[in-house]
């Protein structure tokens, strides 16, 4: 798997408050290999410290779930019914993430975004406005929504992508980790491209960077890392309003499973 | 509230620019990044204690300003020498409401209810600013008459806090009654309040010179008094306290309509508003807890089925997002309520989902084939002949287009084994027990392969090989040509299942509930494991495999991994194989429904209800589903919408799954026919 990631106060805050985790395992054996990333990303609100530590307990506690109940325990190639689905795990995740944040930090939340990687198959789970895309040469492909209610008026009509940029209130969320009642969470699934790159960020550098300046950044950079690096900068460039984070994953050159000929 | 005017927008707001587009924030999380990008308006702190109210108790509403109206009044405390604090009935964010008793009375007890606004402005200029908005708007709603609006006795200002003194309403409002309530509301009741308000809305949108909009319609500000009467209370004065912006925030829109965001009141969005709250009441789904704006998404019959279809018409057209196609005004909207069976205490009509499709003898059969026992293989279509399998023992080979009798060849035992085409055979099993070979041309047998159990899988052809399940446990890969087995497979179960292959790798189930992954080289790969029995086959696409499940499960797998991706209950034995077009997996379950769910993440798109159990496996074909029902029905339905295109009735149980080619629907049915019926 090939990795990248960043997080930068940026230019106007005094702290940030995102979160940015990655666990990267690998699995082989008799039956093959298997590649799994675990990306997650948070953006914390509220004031008083409210933010980082609801973004960083957030991005921990879905980790550490998906980490136990899944990733380390299972051995390779035995599924069953009696585990959790994919989309499952991960709204269990988020739950866990969620009933800790109401816990530990009232008047905080955070956003959270997070996807796991399976060879080239990453599945997605998102509340918030940190967005995933995915990222080739020819442009960027959002894969999740926001959760602004710009972003609702865009889908009904009710506003256009320009008005959406600039309006006062593009900032409100109606769904969040910290909520009281019950969270729903998106989950998407999507297959990476071999020459294509998942990229998951901070409304930070989505709001500063255009769509096309991120593929060229990520299409034109010699690694994942250099990429990352060179979005902060731009977005800081930009004006650096917001905290910046970025997470790239690129799916192996190697298959997982190497099988023979069938007579052979 | 706010009163509509035409020759001054800059006034009508009168209050810091976002006023009007204000939003609640959800209990439990404060403002986040303050100042981010608005301009013009100054950071606030975030407070050091921020108040986290239930939603749940949130009667009140609750700002973005968390700090609560500071030093609640005292019990006994006397207001203007006048009003004698008694208790308090409510409190919010900035406001609170006390139940008082007015000392000019001395003789009786007049009580009241006084609302207290706190004014937290620190600019002068500002602050009286909100004062003089105050009174302007407590001055109007002082000049309010009607039975449904609470009087205004007086109003006041002391300090940095404002006063409004009301009629105390005694009764419960909607939404407390909402929440006590086991069950649904009757739909008769719910009308009944709907033309209440309907009323009241009338009457303030009828106001001169311009019109009165409430702008704050929701269960929780229409209070029900001891006499049954909806009374509208809460007048969002308080708003007019409401300080600028504060950056990114969590908030919901609940009941206001879509338009709040380009900065509009008028009265027809009171009307959404209405609209809003009587989805809640119906539903009992709090849209505070809902994505924006989806009430359309969340149909009203889909939680209450009692709920007659006229009225959610009624109240579909209020939640128009386009101001023009909502009602007029509130007294047209009323005007339809009254039409309503339920508003004149009938007994409502239970919803009908959908009207009947086309009927049977409206749909001309092609042509028809009379095999001599039970049909329950699914055809194969090649080079314009069609291949089905017959209890008979027959396999039969009929021209596709007239179905005309080409040849049949006899087996030792019924075919429910479907036929495969593949290097210029055709390739089935039979329950003799053997996997037979013949020329598609002629029918003439190349070779059988026998195996130790009853054959009811079906072939697949890939890698040059044909892939079949046995009920002697095995799965085996033999040579298309030489007939010679390169490999077979030892399972947990019989396997009934046609196996499905992906780019390198074999994938079917076997009775036991064991899912097999095998490379091509006949190595496992992965196996998964459901709780009983797997007969339907899997489908692939894009990584993902999707596959039935006798334990009431669809499930959706990590194709390479097995991981379960999602999966979806129904509730019935899942026999049926799924059908993947674009993104949306089709499949029947015994419990009599054909379901269209999401690939990627398995909700639930529709489902249709046939008379009897699906095991027939649905084929797509330009945009429409067809499918078989144990009923003895063909069903074509609307691939998007689930809707009944037509149905065709045969003469027996439809297990079959149909193929079309050609714009010709092909299936057999326990009748002994083989039907070709037009899309």
């Amino acid at each position: 798997m090939r990795l990248g990631w960043a997080t930068d106060v940026g230019r106007q805050r005094s702290h940030n408050e995102d979160t940015v985790l990655v666990i990267e395992l690998e699995q082989a054996g008799y039956h093959g290999a298997l590649l799994t990333a675990l990306l997650v990303l948070a953006d914390g609100m509220g004031g008083h410290l409210a933010g980082e530590v609801a973004s960083t307990l957030a991005a921990r506690a879905a980790a550490r779930h998906i980490l136990h109940t899944y990733l380390t325990p299972l051995p390779l190639h035995e599924r069953s019914a009696s585990e959790p689905s994919l989309k499952e795990l991960l709204m269990e995740a988020f739950q866990r993430a969620n009933e800790l944040v109401i816990e530990r930090v009232p008047g905080g939340g955070t956003t959270l975004l997070c996807a796991l990687i399976l060879g080239n198959r990453a599945y997605i789970a998102n509340v918030g406005d940190s967005r995933a895309y995915l990222v080739s040469s020819t442009g960027c492909s959002q894969i999740t929504r926001d959760h602004s209610i710009v972003d609702i008026m865009v889908e009904l009509g009710q506003m256009t992508v320009e008005e959406r940029a600039h309006h006062p209130q593009r900032n409100i969320l109606y769904r969040a980790v910290g909520q009281k009642g019950p969270l729903e969470v998106d989950t998407f699934f999507c297959h990476i491209p071999a020459e294509g790159a998942l990229l998951l960020c901070s409304d930070g550098l989505w709001e500063m960077v255009s769509e096309e300046e991120i593929a060229h950044v990520v299409s034109t950079s010699s690694s994942l890392q250099e990429a990352c690096d060179v979005l902060v900068e731009k977005a800081n460039q930009a004006g650096g309003k917001d905290n910046i984070s970025i997470i790239i994953a690129a799916p192996p050159e190697i298959p997982e499973t190497g099988l023979n000929s069938l007579e052979g | 509230m706010v009163q509509q005017q035409d020759k001054d927008p800059e006034e009508s707001k009168g209050k810091p620019s976002g006023e009007d587009l204000r939003t609640r924030v959800i209990p439990g999380l404060a403002a986040r990044r303050m100042g981010t990008g608005l301009s013009g308006v100054p950071p606030t702190p975030a407070p050091a204690e921020p108040v986290v109210p239930s939603l749940e108790g949130a009667k009140q509403e609750v700002h973005a300003h968390p700090k609560p109206a500071s030093g609640r009044l005292a019990e006994g405390t006397v207001l203007q020498g006048r009003y004698r604090i008694l208790s308090v009935l409510g409190a919010g964010g900035m406001s609170t409401v006390y139940k008082a008793q007015d000392l000019r009375f001395p003789k009786v007890q007049r009580f009241c209810a006084v609302k207290e606004m706190l004014n937290t402005a620190t600019d002068p200029r500002v602050r009286s600013l909100m004062m003089q908005n105050f009174e302007r708007e407590a001055s109007i709603l002082a000049t309010l008459s009607h039975p449904a609006i609470p009087q205004v006795y007086d109003y006041f200002t002391e300090g940095d806090r404002a006063y409004l003194v009301t009629e105390l309403i005694s009764g419960k409002d909607l939404e407390a009654l909402l929440n006590e309530t086991d069950g649904f509301f009757p739909e008769t009741q719910v009308v009944q309040w709907a033309i209440q308000i309907c009323d009241v809305l009338t009457y303030l949108h009828t106001r001169k010179p311009q019109p009165i909009v409430f702008r704050d319609m929701k269960p929780s500000n229409l209070m029900l008094d001891d006499q049954g009467r909806i009374r509208l209370v809460d007048f969002g004065i308080a708003k007019v306290f409401q300080s600028g912006e504060r950056g990114t925030m969590i908030g919901t829109e609940g009941y206001s309509p879509p338009e709040q965001y380009r900065g509009i009141a008028e009265p027809r969005g009171d009307i959404y508003a209405l609209g809003a709250t009587l989805h809640h009441l119906l539903t009992k789904q709090d849209p505070r807890l809902e994505p924006p704006f989806t009430f359309h998404k969340r149909p009203i019959h889909q939680s209450n089925p009692a709920v007659s279809a006229e009225l959610q018409e009624i109240i579909g057209r209020a939640l128009e997002y386009d101001i023009q196609k909502r009602f007029g005004s509130a007294e047209e909207m009323k005007r339809a309520l009254l039409s309503l069976k339920s508003a004149r205490g009938l007994t409502a009509t239970a919803y009908m989902p959908t009207p009947e499709g086309i009927l049977p003898d409206a749909l001309k059969v092609i042509w028809q084939f009379a095999c001599e026992d039970e049909v329950r293989s699914s055809p194969c279509i090649h080079e314009g002949i069609l291949y089905i399998g017959a209890y008979d023992n027959n396999l039969y080979a009929l021209d596709a287009e007239t179905g005309k009798f080409l040849w049949k060849y006899a087996a030792e035992g019924g075919i429910a084994s479907s036929p495969a085409v593949g290097d210029g055979r055709v390739f089935f099993g039979s329950a003799d027990g053997s996997l037979y070979a013949l020329n598609a041309e002629t029918g003439r047998l190349m070779w059988t392969y026998p195996t130790k159990g009853r054959i009811y899988s079906s072939p697949r052809i890939q890698f040059g090989h044909v892939f079949i399940g046995s009920d002697d446990r095995h799965l085996y890969a033999i040579n298309t040509i030489t007939g010679r087995m390169a490999w077979s497979v030892e399972t947990e179960g019989a396997v009934r299942s046609t196996p499905a292959t992906g780019p390198d790798a074999i994938y079917f189930g076997d009775e036991e509930g064991v899912l097999h992954a095998i490379g091509v080289n006949g190595r496992l790969i992965w196996r998964f494991r459901a709780r009983r029995a797997i007969t339907s086959s899997p489908a692939i696409s894009r990584d993902l495999l999707y596959i039935g499940s006798q334990d009431w499960y669809i499930y959706a797998l990590d194709l390479r991994a097995g991981w379960v991706v999602w999966r979806y209950r129904t509730d019935g034995s899942v026999v049926s194989s799924p059908a993947v077009a674009g993104d949306t997996v089709f499949i029947g379950s015994a419990d009599g429904y054909v379901y269209a769910l999401d690939a990627t993440n398995g909700y639930l798109a529709w489902r249709y209800r046939t008379g009897g159990q699906v095991t027939s496996s649905p084929a797509v074909y330009q945009g429409a589903v067809y499918v078989g029902s144990v009923d003895g029905y063909i069903y074509s339905l609307d691939a998007q919408t689930g809707q009944l295109r037509w149905r065709f009735q045969t003469g027996g149980p439809v297990v079959s799954s149909p193929r079309v080619e050609n714009d010709i629907v092909y299936v057999g049915s326990l009748d002994h026919n083989v039907y070709a019926l037009p899309i």
